[in-house]
């Protein structure tokens, strides 16, 4: 009655389907990744339940850091440098700035624009890697009687008349309300009432009006 | 790798001076391979950040210079909602009454309850008003406009603060009213 013998099967497996796998996955998520800029201007931006995933073309973007500092930037095609080209050259003439063509080209290929009207001309010379939200103090806007958002605003109005502008808002999460109040007041000055802010998506709290309304009409474009 | 080969002994079956090509298995140890390559994927799934950054769409009313064309409001149909430092919210539904005895406070989360009882009790002149004081954040003005859509609330408005509701926010969160900045 000798028990059957169990044949001693080895315990090793064969890893090559494994090994596939992962450098499938591996190779997808490489391809997939799409690596963030560093972003010279640190924000957090809030959550909400906007599900409309933000333009990347024809944008003029208000960056607020949680300082209260205000950057603007444009988008990185060719239009949209042109556009930031003819907004430089409108607030140089308006306001007598005296920038050179020079000092306007380091300007569009800057990724941004963070000093008071009268300091322009040294953002210019500083190098790129240079700008930041340390170097650079940031557009003037926490006074109200010397809001140079204005000036921005104004030129953004007149150089974007006509043409398709998604005027971009991205706050951070830790900005004072009188920051924002005041770039909405240079905004509401120079007729640009639609803007929108940048926000991370968050899922719709269950139960509230709505989520019923989503329930109702599966996923669509909602406002 | 030849000479790391030990195990030579079984087989000169076909005698000395036929030099016998051993077959090498071909197999290698894939293990460390595979835990290189989910560790990168580990990696990359963390540091992707997948989520595109939505946008939240406000539109502003344009300024009217003229107080008459000024959209009139039911006062009994509105809730105001007031914003504090600390994430604190304060709410009153109406008029705000002079002895502040409808003045209430709250917080995010119960917010939204007040937000529908008062929209399921009121016809559809329902207004919200948003008042946000000066040390209330950013973060606080997009998390109770999100609060208007979580609700479909259609009408809401940003307003500036007056100054008796700021100094019954600044008495609640137990400042003195007298350091107050007020509001402008």
């Amino acid at each position: 009655m000798g028990r059957p013998k169990i044949a001693r099967k080895s315990t090793t497996v064969d890893m090559t389907a494994m090994c596939d796998v992962a450098f499938l996955l591996l190779t997808f998520f490489i391809l997939a990744t799409k690596f963030k800029p560093s972003e010279a201007v640190p924000v957090n931006t809030p959550r909400s339940v906007a599900s409309k995933i933000a333009p990347e073309n024809d944008i003029v973007m208000i960056s607020m850091d949680k300082e209260g500092h205000a950057y603007i930037s444009t988008g990185d095609g060719s239009i949209d440098k042109e556009n930031k080209k003819q907004i430089l050259n409108t607030i140089n003439s308006d306001k007598n700035l005296g920038l050179t063509e020079s000092d306007i080209n380091a300007l569009v290929a800057a990724p941004f624009i963070g000093v008071p009207l009268s300091q322009l001309s040294q953002q210019a010379k500083l190098p790129k890697d240079k700008m930041n939200s340390q170097t650079l103090p940031g557009i003037p806007i926490k006074d109200t009687s010397n809001n140079e958002m204005n000036e921005w605003m104004k030129a953004v109005h007149d150089v974007y008349q006509g043409q398709k502008l998604n005027l971009l808002l991205k706050g951070d999460n830790a900005a004072m309300y009188p920051s924002f109040k005041n770039i909405i007041d240079a905004l509401k000055k120079n007729d640009l009432l639609k803007f929108q802010m940048v926000t991370n998506p968050q899922n719709v709290p269950e139960g509230t009006d709505l989520w019923k309304e989503n329930m109702e009409k599966k996923p669509t474009a909602k406002e | 790798m030849a000479e790391l080969d030990t195990s030579s002994g079984g087989g000169h079956k076909k005698g000395p001076g036929v030099k016998k090509s051993k077959k090498l298995s071909t197999r290698v140890d894939l293990t460390p391979m595979v835990d290189l390559g989910f560790l990168l994927i580990t990696f990359f799934i963390f540091t992707t950040s997948m989520s595109q950054p939505t946008a939240f769409k406000l539109n502003l009313p344009a300024d009217v210079k003229n107080p008459d064309q000024q959209n009139k409001l039911n006062e009994n149909s509105a809730l105001t909602i007031l914003l504090g430092k600390d994430n604190n919210v304060f709410y009153y539904s109406g008029q705000l009454d002079p002895t502040g005895k409808n003045f209430k406070s709250s917080n995010f989360k119960d917010i939204r309850q007040v937000i529908m009882d008062k929209k399921n009790n009121t016809d559809s002149t329902f207004m919200v008003i948003i008042k946000p004081n000066e040390q209330s954040t950013y973060k606080n003005v997009v998390n109770i406009l999100d609060e208007m859509s979580i609700n479909l609330v259609g009408r809401y408005a940003l307003v500036d603060i007056s100054q008796p509701e700021d100094q019954l926010i600044r008495i609640t969160q137990g400042e003195n009213p007298g350091t107050s900045a007020g509001a402008k």
